[in-house]
Order: structure tokens, then sequence, then C-alpha cells
């Protein structure tokens, strides 16, 4: 016999759930939290390892020595730049191909949806300049990539110096396997989506460029330079790609044991890396750079140009030289030789970087938590809606029964009807104007733009915010007037039906959100799922206690106003959620709940979180500031690069959001 | 006086000429891994192949199979070349190697065709073992292994019975007279437990449970150039000529652990002679038993004759006999093995009883009307 077709262990099993479900939920809830927090902590980080064997060791010889000609390179290139005010094309083209390489460049322009106010750009047009290494004694039909990305606002002349100086030294060398492609972009990452995109012969985000007119066969990994110092104190690496992709570990271990090899000051997240690991200051420090992590993936934003690489399954990250105010300074030979390093290593591999994870958290260079081991946090908080939804499930069809045979009385029974069809058409009407909302904030901000513009005294990017946060903001006055139809015999029904499903709509979308980007997901969850428990409508038709119960409830606090949270009557009748209309209503405090914990208030949050954990904390002006160019750069990177957290967070949350919201205000 | 001891001292020495056996000397070199990070076993394999060609066994009596080709790999900065040592002293590629089988022809069915000579008729003199009973056979194999099994390429293993059941077939099919079995590996050993055909030496790299481990890092040409055990190997037979009279006792001894790290193993149980008898170059070489004397030497008709007086001669006379054939199916012992010792474990009965009190107890306490709510 099932456990669940037979009617006595199922009523056992049903008393259970209802009679457990809070403190289950809470203990949920709580495991969840206590797994991330421990994430960072020795059992659940391990020590990162080499997995590819083509890369097995660091036993390369490198003999880059060109320090004198990088800086040459990049003194010309700054000096050409200033002249001509753009990159200077022609330099670098004449430059390329002095050091032996073939030269090809790509133009293209973009018009932006609206102008972008942090990078300054609206109408975009500018040029790629990349030269191909062929390989010596290989056919060409694997490469690897070396990216510099260039724009106004970031100079990099030391980067472009370092890759024509490499370019140099590469083409010196006979070894060469894969052919190196040696990249130079215009407006950062615009000019590296357009170059992507043409190299893979693909149109995703609407771009113009010209086609190609050389290429080297399938890109194997790419390694993307920042550097704008002539020496460097460290030098950070950045993994978080768009829509939260991460590169295989492999990769991320080539360049720690090359760092280690050459002695490098190496930086995640940048933070100091802590060696001991024994003691609580390690995995302390560990979870700060998790948390760091944890934001910059959820952020879904490629956190420099390897992050758009990864869309196309390319391996790769971004190396950012810092120069900060340590004693220890290491040149651009040391830099140099750590990517001379990687790239010959890279050349030996025999297949894609395969072996290693690509789904981890990592707490420092050397340590990574595993899907497997980072994974039940989230289980165990999408395990609390599937504890609510049951609840509400059970109450919605055998609740009578159960309390039948508990309470022995026959009044609560009588407020549940016999258990038949829940009026699935009285939910139609929320869910499809909640959609709605959610199609508007989606449409609306980027179409009206010009019409706002025309009408209110603000730019159009302030005029795409602002519209933004005016229809959140309208979601949440609009549903008080959607349950029109439901039938007046079974009030409660209507809200329970209608939570049963957000509850249920939410648990989807969080858990396919985890799947495909953890941190995004796990962020979410552990705000919304708490709110998204709990609500329910205080209304004074909640629940209807008999008259004379009621009556003296009344009484009783009228009598004793002071004393009623003491009292234990209280206690036992607000639980059960007896005591209705007397007290003042929890109403409010659970609409401020759900309103802190929605979406915008948790990116809001998030970025606090993020200037706090990088011990640059925020005024609260600075704050809104910051929030708003968020949102203004989340909607831009959706229509430029195609990041996805837009149009998640606007079909997708907002409307689910929006059905709790319909829930905590039933009438 | 003088006269007869110079007369039984060149007798004693023809003797010695005659005590192997053999006639004509083949080898089979095989490095089953290919991938540029495998350098180290194609060197190994060119390394032997140096070596025994360089004692005289010809390229036509070598069938030499490797996986992939390094000296023209794109990734090595010293395209052509091979080397063994680090600061390229030594290029075992040499001038003239001829690859019988390469790439992805070494396969473990192309390997056993060779062995036992099961070859389409079609297939070229220099890609077959034509060896016959007098033929002493070298076998050297490396490459990644593990317990029991060798891998080929990435796709298939050989494991150790499939290869001795291969020996077996050799052995039946009259293919050689002695062989000298070598395999540079991780747990080596295990390869050659299984062997039970008569006349066969065995060595590896380690023991069972052990890694074999690489040698020479170059940072230049960015690997491992050699495996430990065949870089003493082959230091050990560059010190070879065509008449050292150094055994076999030599060559166990090459590489200590002090050297290895793994501890190198040998087998000689199925093997008719005493090691210290048997010379490297009757397996490394092809020495044609030719010497001038200016002595007239009377030998006795009969050879077996003539070394029962010899006072080692007992091990030789054996090998003249008719041999006997291993039988390839051991019904018998199969069926008469003893049961294998069974860690101790509680009576049955008593388990039954424990869980019975073990539930007694428990209704006792709580009572059988409770038993709706566990289940």
């Amino acid at each position: 016999m099932g456990l669940l077709s037979d009617p006595v262990r199922r009523r056992a099993l049903a008393r259970l759930v209802l009679r457990l479900n809070a403190p289950l939920c809470v203990l949920s809830y709580v495991a969840g939290i206590t797994w991330f927090l421990a994430l960072a902590f020795p059992p659940l980080t391990q020590r990162t390892y080499m997995s590819e064997n083509a890369m097995g060791s660091t036993m390369v010889e490198e003999q880059f020595v060109g320090g004198d000609r990088a800086r040459g390179f990049a003194r010309d290139f700054a000096a050409h730049r200033r002249k001509s005010g753009a990159l200077p094309v022609a330099w670098l083209e004449r430059t390329m191909q002095s050091v032996g390489l073939e030269v090809y460049t790509q133009s293209f322009s973009r018009q932006l949806p609206f102008p972008d106010e942090t990078h300054e750009r609206y109408m975009v047009s500018g040029t790629n300049v990349y030269g191909i290494l062929r390989a010596p004694r290989a056919a060409s039909t694997e490469s690897l990539v070396l990216t510099v990305p260039c724009s106004s606002d970031s100079t990099n002349n030391q980067a472009v110096g370092l890759l024509l100086a490499l370019a140099a030294h590469f083409r010196g060398q006979i070894y060469w396997a894969k052919d190196i492609i040696f990249l130079v972009t215009e407006h950062d990452l615009l000019g590296t989506e357009a170059w992507l995109e043409a190299y893979h012969d693909v149109n995703v985000t609407g771009i113009q460029s010209s086609p190609l007119q050389g290429r080297a066969g399938a890109i194997q990994a790419a390694v993307a330079l920042e550097l704008s110092s002539d020496v460097v104190t460290s030098l950070d690496v950045a993994v978080e790609g768009l829509n939260g992709q991460l590169p295989n570990l492999d990769l991320l271990n080539l360049f720690q044991t090359f760092c280690q090899k050459g002695g490098l000051l190496c930086t995640l997240q940048g933070k100091l890396q802590s060696q001991d690991w024994t003691s609580l200051d390690g995995p302390l420090q560990g979870l700060q750079t998790l948390l760091l992590m944890v934001l910059r993936q959820a952020s879904g934003r490629p956190h420099g140009p390897h992050g758009l690489f990864l869309r196309y399954r390319v391996e790769a990250l971004t190396l950012r030289g810092i120069n900060s105010f340590r004693q220890y300074k290491y040149d651009l030979v040391a830099v140099g030789k750590t990517l001379e390093g990687m790239f010959r290593k890279l050349n030996h591999l025999l297949e894609r970087l395969h072996q290693s994870f690509f789904l981890y958290l990592l707490p420092a260079l050397s340590r990574f938590v595993s899907i497997g081991l980072y994974m039940p946090a989230a289980g165990f908080l999408l395990l609390v809606l599937g504890l609510k939804a049951l609840e509400l499930w059970m109450q919605l069809h055998e609740a009578g029964v159960g309390l039948e045979e508990t309470g022995g009385g026959s009044g609560p029974s009588a407020l549940h009807p016999p258990a038949q069809g829940v009026g699935l058409t009285s939910l139609v009407a929320p869910l499809l104007i909640s959609q709605a909302m959610g199609v508007a904030l989606y449409i609306l901000p980027v179409l009206g733009q010009h019409v706002a513009t025309q009408h209110f005294p603000v730019a159009e990017a302030e005029a795409v915010v602002l519209t933004l946060l005016a229809i959140y903001a309208a979601g949440l006055a609009l549903p008080h007037s959607t349950h029109w139809v439901v039938s007046p015999q079974a009030p409660d029904r209507g809200w329970m039906a209608l939570k049963l499903v957000a509850l249920i709509y939410l648990a989807l979308q969080l858990g396919c959100i985890a799947l495909t980007n953890f941190s995004l997901g796990f962020l979410l969850a552990a705000t919304m799922v708490p709110t998204a428990a709990v609500t329910k409508p205080h209304g004074p038709r909640y629940v209807l206690v008999s008259p004379h119960l009621s009556q003296c409830l009344c009484l009783h606090h009228r009598a004793r106003p002071h004393s009623i949270s003491l009292s234990p009557t209280w206690c036992l009748y607000s639980y059960h959620g007896a005591y209705t209309d007397v007290v003042p209503p929890s109403r409010p405090l659970y609409a401020a709940l759900l309103v802190l914990t929605s979406p915008a208030a948790t990116l809001l949050g998030s970025l606090f979180l993020w200037r706090e954990l990088q011990e640059a904390p925020l005024s609260l002006a600075e704050g809104w500031q910051l929030f708003l160019t968020a949102l203004a750069q989340g909607v831009l990177e959706h229509y430029t690069y195609g990041a996805l957290l837009f149009p998640l967070l606007a079909l997708g949350l907002y409307p689910c959001w929006l059905l709790f919201w319909n829930v905590l205000f039933w009438k | 006086m003088w006269a007869s001891f110079i007369c039984w001292w060149t007798q004693d020495q023809a003797e010695q000429f005659f005590r192997s056996g053999h006639t004509n000397n083949w080898a089979v070199l095989v490095c089953t891994s290919r991938f540029w990070f495998n350098y180290r076993h194609v060197a190994n394999t060119l390394s032997v192949y140096r070596s025994v060609k360089r004692l005289g066994i010809p390229d036509s009596h070598i069938v030499l199979m490797l996986a992939d080709d390094m000296a023209c790999n794109p990734r090595n900065p010293k395209p052509a070349t091979v080397f063994s040592h680090k600061n390229m002293e030594l290029n075992v590629y040499g001038d003239d190697v001829e690859v019988d089988y390469r790439s992805y022809e070494v396969t473990v069915e192309n390997f056993l065709r060779v062995l036992t000579g099961r070859i389409p008729p079609s297939t070229p003199r220099s890609k077959r073992l034509l060896s016959d009973d007098r033929s002493n056979i070298l076998i050297y194999m490396t490459g990644h292994g593990g317990n029991g099994f060798l891998k080929f390429q990435d796709s298939e293993e050989i494991t150790n019975i499939e290869l001795a059941d291969a020996f077996e077939q050799m052995w039946q099919k009259r293919r050689y007279n002695e062989l000298l079995f070598i395999i540079d590996t991780c747990q080596g050993a295990s390869m050659y437990e299984r062997f039970y055909s008569p006349n066969i030496m065995a060595l590896a790299s380690s023991q069972v449970g052990e890694d074999s481990l690489s040698h020479q890092p170059d940072p230049a040409i960015g690997v491992h150039l050699m495996d430990r055990y065949t870089f003493y190997v082959l230091e050990f037979l560059e010190e070879i000529n065509p008449d050292s009279q150094t055994n076999m006792n030599d060559l166990f001894q090459v590489c200590p652990k002090s050297l290895c790290v793994s501890t190198p193993g040998h087998r000689t149980d199925l093997f008719q002679r005493d090691p210290k008898n048997v010379l490297i170059t009757d397996f490394f070489g092809s020495v044609r038993k030719v010497e001038i004397t200016t002595e007239t030497i009377s030998l006795q008709r009969d050879s077996g004759i003539m070394e029962s007086s010899h006072e080692e001669g007992q091990r030789d006379e054996e090998l003249m006999e008719p041999l006997k054939y291993a039988e390839q199916l051991p019904v018998a012992q199969i069926i008469h093995q003893k049961p294998k010792l069974k860690d101790w474990h509680p009576p049955g009965g008593f388990i039954l009883g424990l869980w019975a009190l073990i539930i007694m107890v428990f209704f006792k306490t709580y009572g059988i009307k409770h038993m709706k709510f566990i289940f």
C-alpha cells in the first residue's frame, strides 16, 4: 500500500504536515541560510586542483623580457590616442603588422535604446583591430584570444603595450599549436560583443558590424587584460560573466598556479587571499569574498570583456592590474611572464576545457565550493514554499476532516464547505492583471521614454528609470479591485487558492533561476521566501468567529488593554487567526515587509551590502543614486548584451510578487 | 698442460656459445598513449628502440608501435627530435626511425594480432612478427595503466589475462624460444602476474598499488621527457655493447627505489635458466654466434651430451627435452581450489533472535495499538 493512498495514513501525514508546518518551515529556512553561511568553511570548501592533464604543471620556461618594449608601445599608443582622440586604428594596424601579425579591422555601430549616462554614449561607432598569429606548424582549427578593451573612460594603454610586446615575443616562438588572436576593442564591451558576434556569424543584439576578414578556428580560451600603470601591486581576476556564467575552473586554476610560480600577489574580488584556513580568520574572510562573488554573479552583468566570451562557451577571464599603495610592485615583465606561461599551457590543450567544474563558488582563489555542496542551501529555502503549498492544498481539500477529528466540535468545520473544485476562474483575473503589469514594466519604460521627455523635464535615461519605478509602484495600487468574481460563500478559499498558485509559481521560478544562476536564485529566495510564506489577508472577513467568543474577546481586550500581549488566551486565539478586527491589524506591517522583500528592494539592499563588503559603505543618498544607475544599466545591458536579469524580474518575479500583494489585500 | 687448459677454456666458451638456444632476436616496442603531455611515453619507447637497434636488431626484426608523433607535434619547440635527457643531451629519435604501427593503428587488436601472428595476408612483412621457436623476443610496453590493465590510446585497455593468454598462444604456436617482457606503467607488476607460459621473464617499473613516476622535467619543451624506470634502463643499456657479459641480474638492479621512487619488480619463475646466465644481449642484441679461433675445437656430436658435462647445464638439458605445454584451461585446478576464507560473520540465527528481541521489547513498551501511527 502506498503511503498516500491509504486514507488513515494519509490523514496522519496530513496532520503531521499541518501541525508541524510552521516549525518545519522555520527550520528549513534557517537550515538554508546556515548552510549558505557555512559554505566558506573547510568541510564544504575544497582546495582547487588542476583536472586537465594537458595543463598539469607550470613546467614551462617563460622567456618574455620585453618590458621596455611594452612600455614603449604603451607610450606611443597613448600619444597617438591623444592626438586622434579615438582608437588609433592606423597606428595599431601598422604596429601589429610590424611585429608580424596578420592584421584585420572591423567597424561596428550601435544605437543604444537610450543614452548611457555612466559611459556617456548613445550613438556608438567604433573599430576593432585584431591581429592573428598563425601557428607555424598546425592547421588553423583552434585559437586563443588575448583581448584588451579600450574605451574613453578607461585608458588601458599599458595593456595595449603589453599585448603588442607579447605578440612580438610569441611571434618568435615556433611551438604554437593554436593560432593566437590579439584583439583590441573600442568602446570596451560593445566592441567585444560586435567582434564576437561577427566571429561566430550571429546577430543576437542587433549591432551593426562589418564581417570579419580573417578567422582562426574555434576559440578555446580567452584572456582579457586591463592594465593602466607601468607597475602593478597585484592582479585581480574576474570570473563572473553574462547572466552569471562562469569559466571552467581549470582556467582559474591555471592563473592561480602561475601567480604562485611568479610570486605575484593575486586577488579575487579585490580581497587579499588568506593563507590560514585552520583558524576562523580564513573562512571569515572567505565568506566575505564568497558574498561578494554571489552579489556580482547575481547581478548577471559581464564583469569584464571575458563575460561576453562565456556565452559562446569560450572559457575566459579578465585580469586587472591594480596599482595601490603597497610597497612591493611588479613590472610588466612579471605580468607578461604570467600571461606567457598561461598561453603556453593553454597551447598544450588538446580539447576544450571541460574536465573541471563549470558551476562553483569561490571563497578564495585556491578554494572552491562545488555545485553539489552549495545547492542544498537553495533547496532548503525552496522547501519552505513547498511545505506551505502543501499545507494550503490540504487545507483546501480535507482540512475539514482533519479538524473534525481533533477538535471534535462542529464550529471550525462549518467554515470550510465540503471539498470541491477550487474556483479557478477567480484566479484568472489577478493572474492576468499582474502578468500584464509585468509586461508593461518590461515594455513601457523604453517605449515611452520620448513621450516622458516631452511632458516632463527629464533626460531620456532618467525618464526610463522613473517610468520603471512608477509602473512598479503602480502595480501595488492596482490589484485591490481584482476579486470581483469571488463567490461570497467561501471568501477564504479564494485567497488560499491564489496563494497556492503564487507559491508554486514562485517556487518554480526560483528553482529554475537557482539552477542556472545560483547566486541570483539564492538571493531572491532568501528575501522573498519568508514573506511569501507568511503572507495572508488579515482582513475582517478572514475567519468568522462565533459571536460570543468574539464578544468575550472584545470585552477582555477593553477591560485590560495593556495586558493583552501577556495574556495566554490572546496568544492562543491570535495564533489561530480568530482574533480579528479588534487589535490593530498587522496588515501594514505585512505590507511593509512585503515591499521590503520585493525584487527592487532586494536590488537596493544588495547594493548596500556590496559596498559594505567592499569596505566603502554608502550613504542613503549615494545608495539611491547608485540604485537608479543600476536600474538604467540593467535595462541597457539587457538591450546591448542580452543580460536576462531585467526581463526575469519584470516578466517573472514582479508579477509573482504582485500575486502575494494581492493575497495580502484580499477582501 | 697449457694447451690443454686453452683447449678446455675454448671448449667452455663454445658451450657458452650455444647456451641460450636462440638463433634470432625480435623486439616489439609499444607506446600506447597519445597526446603531447605523454611525450615521455614516446621517448621511453624510442629509447629502447635506440638501444636494441644499436645492439644489432635490425628494423626488419623490430615492430615499433607509437601512438603519437611527438617529433612532428606542433607543440614541440625542437622539431624532429625526441629527447630523453633534459638540456637536449640525448636525442632518441635519431636519424632513421621506422615506425610500423602508428597513431590510431596502435590498438589492442593490432597488438594481439602481431603477437599471435593472426594477421591478414595483405600485411607487409615489416608489420609482422615473423618469429619461430628459436626466437628470443623482447616486448616493451609503456603507457598509462592500472591494476591489471594497460590503457591503449584513450579508448580501450588490454588486461593482464588477455596478455597472458596471448603469450600462451605464442608458446603453443612455437613463436618464441624465450621472451623478455618489460613494462613501464603505474602498477606495472600487475601486468605480469597472470603469465603462465614457460620461458618468460618479466620486469615492471612498479608494484601493484604504486605509481610509476616521470623524470627529466624540461621547461623548454614544457613536458616531462622520460619515465624514471626507463630512464635508468636506458642509462644502463647505453653502457652495453654487443660483447658485454652483463647479465639479467644486473638489469634487475637497474633502478633501486631510491632512484625510481616506485619499486621495480621482476618475475623469473617461468623462466628455465638462471637469470645470471642470461646475457642482456640475449634479448636486447642480435648477437651472431661467431667466434674466430685459431684452435681446433673438438666438440661432441650431440650438444645435449656436451652440456651434461657442464656443471650448470642441468637447466639447459631440461630446455632441450620435448617441452610440455601448459594446460590452457586448468579445469581440475579450478575445481579443486580451496574456497576463499570469508570474514567472520555472526550466525544468521543469532541475528534473527536479536531482531526478534528488539521487536518484542519495542511492542511490549509501546503496545500494538500504536502500529498505525508508525506506518
